[in-house]
């Protein structure tokens, strides 16, 4: 078994307090491993971007975790919760331990300042005492590290193109090498040409390094090329988890399985697709019971009343779906 | 399940022309006032090519490549450097600015746009009903009675029944949803022509088919020719019958969208087809070829454009701009590797892989 590195046990978040508030992620069940990539994928408004903000504790109002717990175990063996910890700890955690790329990365940069200074910034802020030529050197030790010449190092973000800043990006995140690197939508933005360049990067560092990643997407066909393990989420709950293999060839789940199929396939037999009926559903009138149900081709009478849990199901697979039913423990 | 066959390529391509674009270009200058020389990003060189009725044209290109400017120059929201539109036959291009009045109105009534953004396209304060009774309105197609136009419109695009929709506003409906609206405001025109530029990918994943497969139902029931524009090079072999490539302005590859999907011939094809994620692939598959970034259009390379990426360049490439060359069926690359002064062992390379 492979050594945990972040355990997310019965997670919820919420946007509001009291009556209007919107469950945004509910009761999500999650491990990171070393050294994996573990995918998140799921549609706008499934609630993947809230997962990952709220358990880095990085959700800003009206956004609130309610209830759950983060585990993140220490290289000594120990481990902490992130959502209790006190501020300071938890800011010395950030960035040296998790890190994070975030959406729309291409415009996360500060437009006014050289990228030396944001790179040497992150330096500065968690170890102040090194002398400044050394974090200059480390500098360009990660931009050449994501494959930047170091002559790039005093242009301005607007100097760069969209590639090049999504890499600056990923230098930053890896400056005080994290064991937990987590990307939300990372390359959306970027043409399938770089962004399989920029994938195959960090894939790369990743085998050098030894880091962990939560990749966030929408693009499951990506996923299921980059990562070890997927997870897709559906209205705030991970309807499935399993190997990326073993999800491309057997989706359990009914929403895996028409999420597989509304990509065109480049080679192979045309095939007339259907994509999935209906639309996500709207979180503030949540369907009862299998909040998938109202779409489902499959869908049996316990659906509508009763919500499935997310257990093992067979051989290392988790999917919460009526049509798999737990096995007893 | 449904895997059901494919109509593959309607084999009852109509070879009738409805719109032609020739030679179209477009430059927009960037130089600042009194500066002594004139500069101008080259976003569209020389692109041509043909709708034809009750076909579906995609463009397929990189952001940046121009294909947005083609639409948007098709649909003669910018004016052209050069070049001319027909539209059967007939030169159709617009003069002056935006006061161009009847002629282009008259035009605009056959050749429709639809937007990449549904968000953005249609206005928030207003209603459904509100939206598609102006275009019915303005194109003169209300008939004689407004409510049945209405409910007839929304039919076509699957948004039944239609009363539900109509006295909605644009936020209560999903993106799906809206884009629906758009189409049946474009529809409202009666239109010969869509173009419809990225109508999916602002879209949930899990509908952008049922929108794809929308427009390719009104293809074959209005007759309508589609100008198809996406990213997305496998989206464009599901729905397009003919496939054309762009990059940095210029048209690389064409032809029927199995042939340039399954047989790339120009190496900027191919390393889109490459790029494009493939659940069958094992991860880490190393490929070469996968470098560099599009070029600045204000001072583009000299020669083929795509050459300072080119695994395969010649030295041709580096002067001469490759013109056409036609490979049979329709389809054709715009790369000197099938030139005279090609290297024919690179053609033979390509047929065996």
């Amino acid at each position: 078994m492979k050594e945990r590195i972040l355990d997310v046990r019965g997670l919820n978040v919420g946007y509001g307090l009291g009556d209007d508030a919107v469950r945004a992620v509910r009761d999500v069940d999650l491990t990171l491993h070393k050294g994996e990539v573990l995918g998140l994928a799921g549609e706008s408004g499934s609630g993947k971007s809230t997962l990952a903000y709220g358990m880095t504790r990085l959700l800003p109002p009206p956004g609130v975790v309610t209830g759950g717990e983060v585990l993140y175990h220490l290289e000594d063996g120990s481990s902490v919760d992130l959502l209790r910890l006190p501020d300071a700890d938890l800011r010395r955690l950030r960035w040296s331990e998790i890190a994070i790329v975030f959406q729309g990365a291409i415009n996360s940069l500060n437009p006014v300042q050289r990228i030396s200074t944001q790179l040497v910034d992150v330096l500065k802020a968690h170890s102040p005492r090194t002398p400044h030529r050394l974090r200059q050197d480390r500098a360009r030790e990660l931009l050449t590290l994501v494959g930047i010449a170091t002559d790039r190092l005093h242009s301005y973000p607007h100097q760069l193109s969209g590639g090049m800043r999504q890499r600056v990006m990923i230098a930053m995140a890896l400056a005080l090498q994290p064991r937990v690197v987590i990307m939300d939508e990372p390359t959306t933005a970027l043409d399938v040409v770089v962004q399989r360049q920029i994938l195959r990067t960090l894939v790369d560092l990743r085998e050098r390094l030894g880091f962990s990643v939560v990749f966030i997407t929408h693009d499951l066909s990506l996923l299921v090329e980059f990562s070890d393990r997927i997870a897709i989420m559906y209205a705030g709950r991970v309807v499935e988890e399993a190997q990326s293999a073993d999800l491309y060839r057997t989706p359990l789940h009914p929403y895996s399985d028409g999420l597989l199929r509304s990509f065109p396939a480049l080679k192979g037999p045309r095939r007339d697709l259907a994509g999935i009926p209906g639309s996500p559903p709207d979180l503030r009138t949540m369907p009862t019971g299998c909040a998938f149900h109202p779409r489902c081709p499959r869908a049996l009478d316990v659906c509508d009343s009763q919500t499935p849990a997310l257990g093992q199901s067979r051989q290392n697979r988790s999917v919460a779906c009526w049509l798999h039913p737990v096995a007893v423990p | 399940m449904t895997a059901e066959a494919a109509p593959a390529v309607s084999g009852t391509v109509s070879s009738e022309i409805v719109l032609e674009a020739d030679g179209l270009t477009k430059h927009f200058p960037v130089s600042k006032p009194f500066a002594r020389t004139k500069k101008a990003v080259r976003a569209v060189e020389g692109v041509s090519f043909q709708l034809r009725k009750a076909s579906v044209t995609a463009l397929v290109g990189e952001s940046g490549s121009g294909k947005s400017t083609v639409a948007r120059l098709l649909a003669q929201l910018y004016p052209l450097t050069s070049g001319e539109i027909r539209l059967h036959g007939a030169n159709v291009a617009v003069r002056g600015g935006l006061t161009r009045g009847r002629k282009f109105r008259a035009y605009c009534r056959r050749v429709q746009m639809i937007f990449q953004d549904p968000f953005a396209s249609l206005n928030p304060v207003h209603t459904i009903r509100y939206h598609l009774t102006r275009a019915l309105t303005i194109h003169g197609n209300r008939g004689d009675d407004l409510e049945s136009s209405l409910a007839d419109l929304l039919t076509r695009v699957h948004l039944t029944p239609a009363e539900r929709y109509l006295d909605r506003y644009p936020h209560e409906l999903s993106g799906g949803q809206r884009q629906r609206v758009a189409i049946a405001r474009a529809l409202a025109a009666s239109p010969e022509v869509l173009l419809a530029d990225e109508p999916v990918s602002m879209l949930d994943v899990s509908i952008r088919l049922g929108v794809l497969n929308l427009l390719r139902d009104l293809k074959e029931r209005l007759h309508l020719s589609i100008l198809y524009i996406t990213h997305d090079i496998a989206s464009a072999r599901y729905f397009a019958d003919e496939t054309i490539v762009m990059y940095a302005g210029q048209i690389v590859e064409g032809g029927d969208s199995e042939t340039v999907t399954q047989r790339p011939a120009h190496p900027y094809t191919q390393l889109l087809i490459e790029s494009a994620p493939d659940p069958d692939r094992p991860a880490v598959e190393d490929k070469d070829g996968g470098f560099g970034e599009p070029p600045s259009l204000i001072e583009p390379p000299p020669g083929c454009r795509f050459h300072p990426r080119c695994p395969h360049a010649l030295d041709v490439c580096r002067t001469d701009v490759p013109p056409r060359f036609e490979l049979g069926d329709g389809h054709f690359a715009a790369c000197w590797l099938y030139g005279d002064h090609g290297d024919h062992g690179n053609h033979g390379e390509r047929e065996a892989s």
